[in-house]
């Protein structure tokens, strides 16, 4: 990760995935988004390497959930932009969108559905043809080992299962890029740990760029190539665990280096909603 | 031992009109999926016309105080208050997008490369669905009360098409007022505001002659009317047609188009 990379340097769709992954994968260029006078985020140009895990870490408000959902075309910035996959956001959303993995804060898979109708229904948005549907469904259900619950309604699933679903639903059209936003909020231990091999294992098996949030600092540490720490819109400090602990004295963790840059003050950032959509995802899983 | 997953990354083989329909059919297909697990809105949806048809229905029949044109007052009513039932269906059907986007199931479909018509008219054509049901219950009620209906192949094709409209047109609509209000409790104001007028304001339970001349020229802008009409000639035998079959899909079909380019642009700012 650069923080000076132009993004004129970022590959355009012409070159191909390869080539692409060579190059980086995310690169934005004076990324901004404002709200009613608010700068939620802040004029940012940085750029991801491509199979790496990155991880954006900051406290409530600081502008990562609005950065996630720029990058996947949910959200127009005000300014700036950004190239996702070779593609740019203002100009080829739909590209973007076709290579892109998407797992949000709150759980996307549908309660009403089985997991293998959620994955069918994904598939088919995806526009996979029907001999595809069927060998990637069942790959992915048992990449995710949910080949027993599969015909069983999400509602009944535990909150492990249902967060390694929806990272299925995700990766069943092969994207190069996968966002992951607070991917294992609300989980137990184990659940967490399951869900963390299923993100190593896609980053090994097919070379997926991860882009995630997250507040669990074991988390980062154990993930994440990069990290990026994000206050108030801005990028304060980026670089490996390892480096960025080293930077602060020998015996600092990532809690430290969070604490050093966000302050220890509590954060005022985030929406009433914000807490809400968690607390309700958190319950959800439980 | 996790399986290989060596299959190559492109999977967009089809040409570009036939995943249009597969994006759209999905959308459809998960709601429909939800209904044939949980089937209990349905036989929910079927009491209100029940009741309008067997009480309301049966005591303004002895009335004779509306003018049907030679028609039996039930036999006016009944494509009144199936337009009616699929009027207060598909209404409230936003509703379902404002729960789905608190969570979490609506960004799903948007961060899919799915063209943002495809995702509206996938929920019409579910939304339609719901209305074909409404429909056979209504005819199996209408019949064991005696109404004349045309039973002919080719006007129940044509009942089937006004309520698949009628249902679309009336739940895009819906779409765009949740992508309004964006919260359900404003959204269930909007939505008991706007059924009463819209429904007052049609032939649906008397004809277009009793109106004062204010009140008819609302409901020469009211789609629900244009559905009525066409309603009232497909469905009961020797029923009378104020504007033509033709001008009566024109309309609909017009309405329908517009409201789905509206919704499209929309859509996204749900979750914003």
């Amino acid at each position: 990760m650069t923080e000076s990379n132009p993004i004129s340097q970022i590959p355009q769709s012409t070159r191909t995935y390869d080539e692409r992954l060579e190059s980086g994968v995310i690169a934005t260029r004076k990324l901004t988004r404002r709200f009613d006078g608010l700068v939620a985020v802040n004029d940012l140009t940085f750029s991801i390497d491509a199979g790496t895990i990155f991880g954006l870490l900051g406290p409530n408000g600081a502008g990562k959930s609005t950065l996630i959902k720029m990058l996947t075309t949910l959200l127009p910035p005000s300014s700036g932009t950004a190239i996702v996959a070779g593609f740019d956001i203002l100009s080829q959303p739909r590209e973007v969108r076709r290579h892109i993995g998407y797992v949000s804060q709150m759980l996307s898979a549908d309660g009403e559905l089985t997991g293998y109708e959620n994955l069918l229904i994904s598939a088919k948005l995806y526009g996979l043809s029907r001999s595809d549907r069927a060998e990637r469904i069942s790959q992915a259900l048992e990449f995710m080992q949910l080949q027993e619950a599969g015909h069983k309604l999400v509602k009944r699933y535990s909150g492990g299962m249902i967060r390694r679903l929806e990272i299925a639903q995700s990766m069943l059209h092969r994207p190069p890029v996968l966002f992951l936003d607070e991917p294992t909020v609300g989980l137990d231990p184990a659940a967490k740990h399951s869900v963390w091999q299923r993100i190593l294992d896609l980053k090994k098996e097919l070379g997926t760029s991860v882009l995630m949030t997250t507040h669990d600092m074991e988390e980062a540490d154990h993930l994440c190539d990069a990290i990026a720490f994000m206050h108030e819109g801005k990028l304060l400090a980026t670089g490996s665990p390892a480096e960025l602990k080293t930077a602060l004295g020998p015996s600092a963790n990532l809690d430290d280096v969070f604490i050093h840059y966000a302050g220890t003050s509590i954060a005022e950032g985030g929406t009433l909603r914000d807490v809400a959509q968690t607390r309700h995802t958190a319950q959800r899983l439980e | 031992m996790l399986p290989k997953l060596a299959i190559p990354r492109s999977a967009w083989s089809s040409s570009a009109p036939f995943i249009y329909l597969q994006q759209t059919s999905a959308v459809a297909e998960s709601d429909v999926r939800k209904l044939i697990h949980d089937p209990v809105e349905l036989f929910t949806r079927m009491v209100q016309p029940v009741l309008w048809l067997v009480v309301f229905g049966q005591v303004f029949a002895r009335t004779r105080a509306i003018p049907t044109g030679g028609l039996p007052y039930l036999d006016f009513m009944a494509p009144g208050i199936l337009a009616q039932s699929v009027l207060f269906g598909a209404i409230f059907y936003g509703i379902s997008l404002i729960w789905e986007r608190d969570l979490g199931v609506v960004h799903k479909f948007l961060v899919s490369p799915a063209p943002r018509t495809a995702l509206v008219l996938g929920r019409a054509v579910s939304s339609a669905i719901r209305g074909f049901c409404q429909a056979l219950v209504l005819y199996v009620v209408a019949l064991l009360l005696g109404v004349h209906l045309r039973l002919e192949w080719h006007a129940m094709v044509g009942v089937l098409a006004v309520v698949s409209l009628g249902a679309a047109t009336f739940s895009t609509f819906s779409l765009i007022a949740a992508c309004i209000v964006k919260s359900r409790e404003r959204f269930m104001g909007i939505g008991q505001v706007l059924t009463m007028p819209l429904f007052f304001a049609s032939n649906a339970i008397y004809p277009l002659s009793m109106m004062p001349a204010w009140l008819r020229a609302l409901s020469s802008v009211n789609p629900l009317t244009y559905q009525v009409d066409a309603l009232r000639y497909l469905m009961v035998q020797g029923g009378h047609i104020e504007f033509g079959l033709g001008f009566d899909f024109y309309v609909q079909i017009l309405v329908f188009a517009l409201l789905i380019a509206i919704a499209a642009k929309l859509y996204p700012s749900i979750i914003r």
